[in-house]
């Protein structure tokens, strides 16, 4: 198959398990439409994801991908950008999935910073098992199991990925198309670890956090902000509420994993088979 | 003293250099032309406690470690007490410090203070054995230097000094009180290695290139001597944040075409199960060494015992195939580790390498492996790809071709949910129960490659020793002894307990008049895998459970008791 250039078409279209109006939908097409605009063919990208509805997105379009397990998307990328740095590799999975069962994860993540844009679809609801509270809901959430409200305070992801110096942190809405494919392409040009927290409606289970909710709260950031700025940053992050600022909160440049470890292969030569060979040989006799 | 073996034991707390004084006299004794067994045993502590490294050298073949001790090496007064009635069951010889008051039988008591620096009490310790061993001093120094090369000039001096100081005084001790070893003809060269390092230099052999670990006693040595050489040799090793991540990079990294590994032990690989499943629904490749130790839960963290067998062949939920490989002596640590990769790929899917705290830590002399040899059968073609590449395209053998993705045009899908042969997600019941069958039959692709266990002894021996992993040593002594006595004895091991094939074994266990089974476990888990898979009911087992590994005498005494 050829890619010359890069269309939509390529990237396929699929019926999905989503209800009709699912923030998902949005998600997807701006995936496709930022990846098209890099002229990325599908052969070319990995997708991995976890568990949930979210984590479904990658079955919905033409690519290579590793559905995994719950909570664990983080963990087989970071493997695969190990085995091969130069992978393409996007991680998508929801709010419980990135932020509950792969906390440890999210946090070692964003340590190493590995070269991988993170896409967490942050709809503040678990949909797939109906309706119970994510670590995203907001205090006071009812559901089926919390039915006196979510005692935990809210997860806020982009204050602690900018707490921790992520490299790249940004917020974005579903509801908010162009924007979102904006914030999508500097996340993929990002050299080192990208997390964007894209807001997104569930129509099913989450009747607080609407599609109308997030609208009228979402703001842009304001022309003159630098995402430099760490302490401002730290500051906007923290913002929730009557205004959700959206678009990219932090962003820094430093090396990455990857970096690091090709710098150790130069600093080595990486051995070919005969050499390889040889240098086992004399680790075996080391021991003589 | 046994004419043909001896045992040397050196005791002390954790912290006062009683391992590398172990190691060093123990290589120095393979370098002499003596085959070793070391055991080593320590407590859950970095300071402190009541540690031992233990050497069973002698002239022929050694595979396990003895009670009896024939010298012992005291950095305290702790362990000469310890020790005592073991050391009294040879009328062995005590090195102890001149300052101490302990009585001890012949003993023999170094002024440490006078010879050299006392903070290498060790290094003269060492010096001391060698001296009433016999050993050739030069050759003693070589490996102390050696062992401290990589630090600097000063290290190996003051070390060296230390060594020759007490190499001088030992020299003058009474003659009574030398340890004569029984003489050694000039052997080939051989290595020295424990299980562990065995381990790692299997995978580097077999080519491993991705390797993620979390540290966990006692599988953490394989992870550091892959890191040692992980730069020279092109592979990445990487430190996860939990078990959980760790088997989850080892199979991204597989995904993305690298033969890939993780190492853990009892509850790290608990952590891990999950994961398990993913790899054989993903049918991904992926090498698991389990080093077992005592639990439940935490258990003992630093002693041995064969209790997770049952754990690691049921760990995941669903139904696919694996295989558990259970080396016996550290040349088993390296074919296996060889092997698993091979299995590994030819299945597509976990395979496991289980070892134990006793093999782990236990060096040995080994002749060097041959390097060149290729794995043991080559995986099975995969077919040639179609245009319409499909990643779990439905085979013959179950195994489809697999591609690594962003290689070529095709689309390389990995799912955890049953899927369709492109890998999307399916719920379709025939598809379903397609998918089941053709992930089952590759269990024949590892079946047609089981090594068969190994025998020893006459055709229909009065009595049979069943033994799997790490026991195999003490088992082979066991049966020795036995036969040095007149009584017929033969011995059945098992270095791969999973698959099983019955007709390798069965006519072994009906031609004995006896069967039993000698496992480090509580509830004969394998004498019960064995009947199930088998049919064949071994009636007796001894079993150990109480955190140390199996000696001759240990199984020869309970089979007085059995028979």
């Amino acid at each position: 198959m050829s890619y010359e250039p890069v269309t939509l078409a390529d990237y396929g279209d699929f019926e999905t398990s989503w209800c009709p109006g699912c923030g998902n939908f949005a998600i997807v097409e701006a995936v496709k439409q930022t990846l098209v605009a890099a002229g990325l063919a599908p052969h070319q990208v990995i997708f991995v994801s976890g568990i949930g509805q979210a984590a479904k997105a990658p079955h919905y379009l033409r690519a290579n991908f590793f559905n995994g397990l719950h909570g664990r998307a983080l963990p087989v990328a970071t493997g695969i950008k190990l085995a091969n740095p130069a992978f393409k590799v996007i991680v998508e999975s929801g709010d419980g999935c990135m932020y509950g069962e792969g906390g440890n994860h999210f946090l070692a993540a964003i340590r190493r910073n590995i070269n991988l844009t993170v896409l967490a679809h942050n709809n503040q609801v678990y949909g797939l098992t109906k309706g119970q509270a994510s670590p995203t809901s907001q205090e006071g959430f009812t559901s089926n199991v919390q039915p006196h409200g979510a005692q935990s305070r809210a997860f806020n992801p982009v204050a602690v990925a900018v707490a921790m110096r992520a490299s790249f942190v940004a917020r974005a809405f579903s509801g908010r198309h162009d924007h979102l494919v904006e914030v999508l392409r500097r996340a993929l040009a990002h050299p080192g670890f990208a997390l964007v927290d894209v807001l997104q409606p569930c129509l099913s289970f989450n009747k607080i956090n609407t599609f109308k909710w997030y609208s009228d709260r979402c703001v842009d950031l304001p022309p003159e902000y630098d995402p430099g700025d760490w302490r401002k940053a730290m500051e906007t992050a923290d913002i929730w509420g009557g205004q959700i600022p959206i678009g990219v909160l932090y962003e820094e440049t430093r090396p990455t994993y990857e970096d690091r470890l090709a710098d150790r292969a130069k600093s080595t030569a990486q051995p070919s088979a005969n050499n390889r060979r040889d240098a086992l040989c004399a680790i075996m006799m080391s021991h003589a | 003293m046994d004419p043909r073996n001896f045992q040397v034991t050196i005791g002390g707390q954790a912290g006062q250099g009683l391992v590398t004084l172990g190691w060093a006299l123990a290589r120095a004794l393979v370098r002499s032309g003596y085959h070793i067994a070391v055991t080593q045993s320590y407590m859950s502590r970095v300071r402190g406690g009541h540690n031992t490294f233990a050497i069973r050298a002698g002239t022929g073949f050694v595979g396990a470690p003895q009670e009896a001790i024939d010298l012992l090496i005291a950095l305290n007064n702790e362990t000469a007490e310890l020790h005592r009635a073991a050391v009294a069951q040879t009328d062995g010889v005590v090195i102890l410090s001149s300052a101490s008051a302990t009585i001890a039988g012949r003993s023999l008591r170094v002024p440490y203070k006078e010879l050299a620096d006392s903070r290498h009490e060790d290094m003269i310790a060492l010096g001391v054995a060698a001296a009433i061993l016999g050993l050739d001093l030069s050759l003693v120094s070589g490996v102390v230097s050696s062992r401290f090369e990589t630090k600097d000039a000063a290290s190996v001096h003051v070390n060296s000094a230390a060594v020759t100081a007490g190499y001088e005084w030992g020299k003058h001790a009474p003659p009574a009180l030398n340890v004569s070893l029984p003489p050694v003809r000039a052997a080939d060269m051989r290595l020295m290695l424990n299980g562990n390092e065995a381990l790692a230099l299997g995978a580097l052999a077999a080519g491993v290139r991705f390797c993620a670990f979390y540290p966990m006693s006692p599988s953490t040595s394989i992870m550091l001597e892959l890191a040692k050489h992980a730069d020279v040799m092109g592979v990445v090793v990487e430190q996860a944040e939990d078990e959980i991540a760790a088997i989850n990079m080892a199979i991204g990294a597989a995904y993305a075409g690298g033969r890939s590994m993780t190492a853990t032990s009892g509850g790290g690989f608990a952590l891990m199960t999950e994961a398990v499943s993913l790899a054989a629904a993903t049918e991904i490749p992926v090498v698991i060494v389990v080093a077992q130790r005592p639990g439940p839960a935490t258990g003992l963290p630093t002693r041995t015992e064969q209790s997770d067998l049952e754990f690691v062949l049921h760990a995941g939920h669903g139904e696919f195939p694996r295989a558990l490989l259970t080396p016996g002596t550290v040349e088993a640590c390296f074919e296996l580790m060889r092997r698993a990769f091979t299995l590994a790929e030819a299945s597509q899917g976990p395979v496991f390498v289980m070892t134990d705290q006793f093999l782990a830590d236990s060096y040995r002399d080994v002749l060097p492996f041959d390097l060149n040899e290729p794995p043991l059968r080559p995986p099975p073609v995969a077919e040639p790809v179609q245009d319409s590449y499909r990643s779990y395209a439905l085979t013959a053998s179950g195994v489809s071709p697999r591609l690594v993705p962003c290689a070529s045009g095709h689309l390389v899908v990995a799912d955890s949910h049953e899927h369709a042969e492109n890998g999307h997600i399916t719920e379709e019941p025939a598809l379903r129960t397609q998918m089941v069958d053709k992930r089952l039959r590759k269990l024949a692709v590892l079946s047609a490659n089981v090594a068969p266990p190994e025998y020893a002894g006459s055709d229909a021996p009065e009595l049979l020793l069943v033994s799997w992993g790490s026991s195999k040593g003490a088992v082979a002594e066991a049966a020795a002894r036995l036969n040095a006595l007149g009584q017929d004895v033969a011995t059945l091991h098992f270095d791969q307990v999973w698959p099983m094939v019955p007709s390798q074994f069965l006519g072994r266990l009906q031609a004995a008049r006896h069967t039993v089974c000698v496992e480090g476990n509580a509830t004969r888990q394998f004498a019960r895998l064995l009947r199930r898979e088998s049919g064949f009911l071994i009636g007796r087992s001894v079993c150990r459970y109480d955190g140390y590994p199996f000696t001759s005498e240990y199984i020869v005494e309970r089979l007085s008791h059995e028979l």
